[in-house]
């Protein structure tokens, strides 16, 4: 049961609002984006439901227990892989394992299982910059679920790559989260990778950032390959277009 | 695999050429030095004959190594101490900014006291055996480690910091997992620089006063105007700097072995 409920967050940066009375919910194995322009306060909003800042107002929930302000609960990946040069995938992969304070040998035996099923085998003794960008994202977002399996916070994570390559990771990302179910919150400023990703939308818009919108996608998963070429697809964008 | 051997013909190539062209230099000036000093351009008791120099090097063999097995310790001693003390005091200053901000103008200054000044006093304060030495390879030697070793810290991802708290991780794991393997690569290049500077420090130091050493013999023979031996030291001090150098490279590899797969 993970269930992450974040209520009236307000947050500032030098007496300036950033973002305001933002509340939202997320349900077990539900995946969730939060839509909106560059700058619009998402990157605040996920550093304060991950403990990293404390808000001015509001709290977060994490399955009935308050966490505002407790780093270590929820896991957060960002944009970049931030994997660390100097540490083979299979030891990066384990480091948050490392960090509970779990031996190097036990933490290695736990991550091994998963490099299939998240489609990086043979990757275990490379160093990350022997790996492509789209594996290296994988890579990143394995670390990510070793941490916690709960609720994951997902910083643009595929923002970086080129086209190809990330319709390829969309895929490929839909079709592990099939199969490990996590719930995840999702921030985006691409609508067709928030439309082919999501169960759900917020949007986030206006400085303040608030939520304005909320957008629930009644298309059944896993979702069929040309969705993003449907009628309904060219509808729901239409709508996300009129009210951004 | 045909073009990985191809690259690595080729990698022979370069270097050989790296090789050869100083190698090249090297030896028309030496030409050039054995011509100027045998033809009598230069006298004799004014610039010895590359050849002289030899010789005398190595008639003077066992007399180099055993005053040369001296300065090396000091100079090993100097700087494992002033690696240790230049590691920690990064550490420190890294953790506590008020230390940083009290300290490094003065870390600074210790820097701008010309060793040649400071030797004669620690002799004066401590001796005629090692201590004043290792001390004043101490001095020399921490400074390039703590300020690299503090860019290096503090160069540290701020995003990779944030990541880490994220996951609960405490300073103590940051800096091992993140700030410290990050730093490695300056540790080397300062390490590179330390270790020079500590034989030339031990030298330095065993000018202004010592019982034995490359130091104290340079000034023995100096004295004796035996300038050909003079040189002989000077080639062996720089020889001696040369490999250490190449040991810290060495050591660089076996330490950072992600590097190497580069």
């Amino acid at each position: 049961m993970a269930e992450l409920i974040v209520t009236d967050v307000t947050m500032s940066y030098e007496g300036q609002h950033v973002i305001e009375d933002i509340s939202l919910e997320l349900h077990e194995n539900e995946l969730v984006c939060l839509l909106g322009a560059s700058g619009g306060g998402k990157t605040t909003l996920f550093n304060v439901i991950s403990g990293l800042n404390i808000p001015d107002k509001g709290n977060v929930v994490l399955n009935g227990e308050e966490i505002t302000g407790q780093p270590g609960h929820i896991s957060y990946m960002l944009q970049k892989d931030l994997l660390l040069p100097y540490r083979t995938i299979e030891d990066n992969v384990a480091l948050p394992l490392l960090i509970k304070g779990e031996k190097k040998k036990a933490a290695r035996e736990k991550v091994r299982p998963f490099f299939e099923e998240f489609g990086l085998e043979g990757t275990q003794e490379k160093y990350p910059h022997q790996l492509s960008g789209g594996m290296r994202q994988r890579a990143a977002l394995l670390r990510t679920y070793m941490f916690s399996r709960d609720v994951a916070l997902l910083d643009e994570p595929f923002s970086a790559l080129d086209t190809l390559t990330k319709s390829d990771m969309h895929r490929w990302y839909l079709d592990v989260m099939d199969k490990i179910k996590m719930s995840t919150l999702f921030i985006t400023h691409d609508i067709d990778e928030a439309l082919l990703l999501s169960d759900r939308i917020y949007l986030l818009t206006g400085v303040p950032g608030r939520i304005t919108e909320e957008i629930v996608i009644r298309e059944p998963k896993p979702r069929r390959k040309d969705f993003n070429l449907s009628e309904e697809f060219l509808e729901y964008k239409r709508m996300i277009i009129e009210k951004l | 695999m045909k073009r990985k051997s191809q690259n690595t013909i080729n990698k022979k190539k370069q270097d050989r050429a790296a090789f050869f062209w100083p190698m090249f230099a090297i030896l028309v000036i030496l030409g050039a030095w054995q011509t100027a000093s045998g033809t009598g351009l230069i006298s004799k008791f004014m610039l010895p004959s590359p050849i002289d120099v030899v010789k005398s090097f190595i008639d003077d063999f066992p007399l180099l190594m055993s005053n040369a097995k001296v300065t090396l310790i000091e100079a090993f001693v100097g700087l494992a101490m002033g690696v240790l003390i230049g590691f920690l005091m990064a550490v420190v200053m890294d953790r506590f900014e008020k230390v940083y901000q009290a300290f490094y103008p003065l870390i600074v200054l210790t820097q701008t006291v010309p060793t040649v000044a400071i030797a004669p006093l620690l002799v004066l304060w401590f001796g005629y055996e090692m201590t004043p030495k290792v001390i004043l390879i101490v001095i020399v030697t921490f400074f390039p480690i703590t300020v690299s070793m503090l860019d290096g810290f503090r160069a540290a991802d701020r995003d990779m910091i944030s990541l880490m708290r994220s996951m609960g991780a405490s300073k103590m794991q940051i800096f091992w997992f993140v700030k410290f393997p990050g730093s490695l690569s300056q540790f080397f290049a300062s390490l590179r620089i330390s270790a020079s500077y500590a034989v030339v420090g031990a030298v330095i130091s065993e000018w202004l006063g010592g019982f034995n050493g490359l130091g104290v013999y340079m000034i023995r023979v100096k004295k004796a105007f035996s300038f050909d031996k003079m040189f002989a030291v000077i080639f062996l001090i720089s020889a001696i700097s040369l490999l250490l150098m190449k040991a810290v490279n060495l050591l660089q590899k076996k330490c950072m072995p992600w590097e190497e797969r580069k």
